[in-house]
Parts: structure tokens; sequence; C-alpha cells
């Protein structure tokens, strides 16, 4: 799965690391270092981060279910 | 468009054409067809591969905990567009509205959006930039290489250069365990973007950390062994350091060179245009189908006396992006003015740095609360009694109180909003060093007398 964080947005309220501590770690006291492609069995915890967040500063993957779609082509 | 109806039928069966295929051009896809836009979409971008993220670029990737391949951008929804990938276009034609692509091909369009965005400026002797061992920092291509690097274990890294990007990647050393060597040619690291104050901080940091901080000197060579290694970098000062790796991080140059001749008001400033994203041409006159958004942008802001401002900015990506797709498909009526402050994070040393509003719009600058020395703070900037600006040293909890400080152009210096009181609180002039980038640029020159003939020609742009 992907994930982006707009790190502009997060105050670092770590509520992320709690619930999915293997997609999000703190690096000191309050930046966020996550990984955006976190394995697809942590989907259910990712998500939960997500809601959880304070200030709905975790995207997820819209195009869930199936993959996203292959459309880069050199054409 | 001139009539609703015309709108209609553009927004039905028009064709957008996005030159930029990366943060900005694929949040600009996503809400044009969010904002009900079904005629055709082309997304033309020289890198293969779908969109990707590059903040974690210099953060995750080259710590090594994610790989370099695996920052691919979420999608927020399908974009269904025809992606043109791999091939650069190298022309834009708007006399009869087509995108010139370097193999040749030509894309019609209705409504064009650019976000070419920047790429790293190389290292100035193009054989020493060639030898193995330097690298730059921008692309996917370039983090991962520059990983392998840093996971062989190199005896020592020199980053050149002591701006973000640049300090981003001695902290990952010094994190990996690994030898290097900063040099700077400003007094300080970050001095250019947030200034004097800031900047010492940032070099104790940098020196707590056991980076070889060398500032106010120049690289002036980079050597290489037999095998064509980098192996060691050579002063203006007449000293050398013996490394491994060299980073050359001395900033960005905006992909504007494919629109020269095109008409608009694009240069290595980037490209001009109003607070709705849509672009200049070389008179300065607003032009109906051309859009721009991202780092390649410079757009007004009415906080800063409107002047023309381009930002290297995550987020400003994502929000101009967003207000050049609303006023690609809607009406005069209904546009949308890109009005945010700009805001900028960077993670290093274990500290998150956040700034809100343009530090360089400033003349001086106060600690107004937490402490410098436990690198725990803000400080905020004013210019002209007025509050332009903040920067927080984990403190980003704070930056939204400054937001609105600068939105409502409060007295400077604000009063402390918390017990946490600096003992010393008094302003200090800002000091940048030189001319500001704000007002850079300036590579147009007035020609013609009669009002009625006088226009803009595109000075000859110097590049290096
Ligand atoms: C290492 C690194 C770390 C960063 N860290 C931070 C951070 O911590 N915080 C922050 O706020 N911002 C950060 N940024 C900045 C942020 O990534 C940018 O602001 C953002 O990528 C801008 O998006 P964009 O789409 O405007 O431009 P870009 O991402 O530069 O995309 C432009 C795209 O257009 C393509 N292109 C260029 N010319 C042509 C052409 N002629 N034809 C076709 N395609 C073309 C390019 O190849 C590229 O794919 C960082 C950037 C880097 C490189
Ligand atoms: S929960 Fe949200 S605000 Fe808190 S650290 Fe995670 S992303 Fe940042």
């Amino acid at each position: 799965m992907r994930v982006v964080v707009d790190l502009s947005r997060c105050e670092g309220y770590a509520q992320c690391a709690f619930l999915a501590p293997d997609a999000f770690r703190m690096h000191g006291e309050e930046a966020l270092m996550y990984d955006p492609a976190p394995d697809d069995d942590q989907r259910d915890r990712v998500l939960r981060a997500a809601a959880a967040c304070p200030v709905q500063a975790i995207l997820v993957d819209r195009l869930e279910g199936r993959e996203a779609p292959v459309e880069a082509s050199r054409s | 468009m001139t009539s609703a109806d015309n709108l209609q039928a553009f927004k039905r069966e028009g064709r957008i054409v996005i030159v930029g295929a990366s943060l900005a051009g694929l949040r600009a896809a996503e809400t044009l067809r969010e904002e009900g836009f079904t005629g055709s979409l082309t997304m033309i971008g020289d890198e293969l591969g779908e969109p990707y993220d590059r903040p974690p670029l210099s953060k995750q990737v080259l710590t090594g905990w994610v790989a370099a391949d695996g920052t691919t951008l979420p999608r927020r929804r399908d974009v269904d567009a025809e992606w043109l990938l791999g091939v650069p276009a190298s022309g834009l034609d708007l006399a009869t509205n087509h995108v010139r692509l370097a193999d040749g091909r030509d894309i019609p369009f209705d409504r064009v959006l650019i976000s070419t965005g920047v790429r790293a400026r190389p290292w100035f002797v193009e054989s020493e930039a060639a030898l193995d061992g330097v690298f730059v920092l921008r692309t996917r291509e370039h983090a991962e290489g520059l990983q392998r690097a840093l996971a062989a274990g190199p005896s020592r890294v020199l980053v050149i250069g002591a701006g973000f990007t640049g300090s981003e990647i001695a902290s990952i050393c010094r994190e990996r365990g690994i030898e290097v060597t900063v040099a700077e040619l400003a007094p300080a690291p970050l001095v250019g973007a947030l200034g004097a104050m800031i900047g010492d901080v940032a070099a104790d940091m940098q020196r707590a950390h056991g980076v070889d901080l060398r500032c106010g000197v120049k690289v002036t060579r980079l050597e290489g062994d037999a095998q064509g290694r980098f192996c060691r970098a050579h002063f203006d000062d007449g000293s050398t350091v013996d490394a491994d790796v060299a980073v050359v991080a001395l900033g960005g140059i905006r992909n504007t060179e494919w629109l020269r001749g095109s008409g608009l008001a694009a240069g290595v400033w980037g490209i001009a245009c109003d607070t709705g994203c849509r672009a200049l041409d070389l008179n300065g006159l607003v032009t109906d189908d051309v859009f721009a958004a991202g780092d390649v942008a410079r757009c007004p802001n009415p906080v800063y006396e409107y002047r023309l401002i381009s930002l290297e900015h995550w987020a400003n990506a994502v929000e101009q992006a967003e207000v050049a797709a609303h006023n690609m498909v809607n009406g005069q009526a209904d546009r949308w003015p890109h009005l945010t402050l700009p805001v900028f994070w960077s993670i290093q040393f274990g500290v998150n740095i956040k700034s809100v509003g343009v530090p360089t719009f400033a003349d001086e600058v106060i600690v107004s609360q937490g402490s410098v020395s436990d690198h725990r703070f803000v400080a905020v900037y004013g210019y002209r009694g007025r509050v332009t600006a903040a920067v927080s040293f984990d403190n980003a909890k704070w930056l939204d109180h400054y937001r609105k400080l600068i939105e409502t152009a409060a007295p400077f210096p604000p009063p402390c909003p918390t017990p946490d009181q600096p003992a010393d609180t008094k302003p200090v002039p800002v000091d940048f060093p030189g001319p500001q980038l704000l007002a850079q640029g300036a590579t147009v020159v007035v020609t013609g007398h009669d009002p009625g003939e006088r226009r803009v020609t595109a000075a000859q742009q110097h590049h290096r």
C-alpha cells in the first residue's frame, strides 16, 4: 500500500506511531519518519492511524482493493 | 471560454495537457476529475514510472529504511489520463496550442498546466561532476545511487552546500556513523533561507553531532583518482579534504528552458503567474489557457506586497495544483486565488524544523518562546513592525498561532504565548547574506516607446 504524510500539517502528536509502529516512527521529539510503502498486512493498522491523526495529515491510496492502474505507458 | 455553454462543453469534451508528471501534476489531474472534467487528459513527463514523492529521498530513503522506488505517491482517485512518459516536452506553441515533444510529436490542447518543477543544480565542471562518487539529489535514481554509496561505508562524505537538502544529508551520514564534511560558502548552514540567527543554531547542531562544518569556504575542484573515482576536494583557502563521496547540494534550476520562445514570462526565476495560477505572458498580461503550479511557478502574495514568490515547498505544490486545476475548469466568477502562506518542514539531527510565512521577507528576528540552547524554540520574523514569518525547532504545535499573526499583520515583536518566555527577548537584525531571492531574476528588459508598441523581450539568460 502507499502512504504519504503531509508533514507541513503534522504536529507530531505521535498517535500514528502508537497505532502502527512499523509504519510510523518518531525521530527525536516530534519529527515523524514513515514508511511510504508499508506491507499490505499492515493495512488495518495504517488506516486506523490515518483516521486517528488529529490533523488528518495521513493520505492512504484510495485505489485500494485493486492495485493502482499501471497507466504509465510509453505510447 | 467566454460563455457558460463554452465552459460546459470544455468540461465535457475539452483537452487538457499537463506537462510535468510529479506531485503538482498528479494532484492537479485528480482535482480536474474531482471537479467533473470528463474531457481528455494527457500527462507528459520525462521521468519514467508513476509520480513519486521526493521529501523521503533525503530522509527515510537515505537511512536505508525505505527503498528508493518505494515512495510512489498514493492516489486520491483514478485520473483516467493518457500518460506520455520518458520524453520531455521541448516547446510550447501558443499560436496553435500544441506541446512539442522532444521526439517530434505535437500534442494539441485547449488548456495546459505547466508543472515541470526544478532539477538539481549540477557541479559546474562537467568532467568533475561525472566522477564516480559525485552525486546530486533530486530524483529517485539519484537517491538510489547515493544510498548505495552510503551503505558501502565510505571513509568520508563531502556535502557541498548547507541548505536544507545538504543539511539533511549530513544528518543522515552522522546517523549512519559516517564521517562527513560540509562545505558552505555562507557564514553558516541554512542562512540563505532563514538568516544568521537560525544559521548559528544550525551550525551548533551540526558540530554537536560531529559534522566537520566548514563555512565561508568554496570548493574549487573535485579530484579523481586514476580509475575516475572522486577522492579529494580542493578549497579556495588552499586546504583539501579526502573523501569517497561528494554530494553537490547547491539548490535547483527551474525547468523552464523548454518554454523559450513561447511568449510566456518564464525564465530562471520560474513562470510568473497570478494568484489563480494563470501564467503571465512576456508583457505581464494574464493568459487564459496556460496555468502553472508547483516549484516552477512564481506567484504574487498580497501578504508580501504582492511580490512574486517562487517556493520549493511540498505543500505549496499541492495547493497550487488544486487551485490551478479548479480554475482551469471554472469561469471567471468562480475562480479561486491561491493565498495560503508558505509552509515548510525539514528533519535534521533529530529536530523537526518548520516554517510558516516568508522568512526572507524580514528585517528583524526574535526568539519568542522556548530555548535556543535546547534547540526547542520559535523564532519570529518581522518586517517594518509586523510579523511576516515564524520558524520552529521542535515546536510545531505553535506554528498555527503564528500563521494567524502573519495573516492579521500583527505587530512585531509579538508577545510570548506561553509561560516559557525566553530570557533574552530582544529583536536582532535578520541578516541575510546578499540580495534576497525575492528580488532575484530580473532578466527581462523593457523596450519600445509608444504605449502601443511598448513590449517586453526576454534578455539573454545565463545558465551556470
Ligand atoms: C531530496 C528532496 C527533499 C525535499 N524535502 C522537502 C521537505 O522536507 N519539505 C518540503 O516542503 N519540500 C521538500 N522538497 C521539495 C518538494 O519535493 C517539491 O516542492 C515538490 O517535489 C514539487 O513538486 P512539483 O511537481 O512542482 O515539481 P517536481 O517534483 O520537480 O516535478 C517536476 C516534474 O516535471 C518533470 N519535467 C521537467 N521538465 C520537463 C519537461 N520539459 N517535459 C516533461 N517533464 C518535465 C520532472 O522530471 C519532474 O518529474 C524536497 C525535494 C527534494 C528533491
Ligand atoms: S498522528 Fe498525525 S500529527 Fe501525529 S505524528 Fe502522526 S501524522 Fe503527525
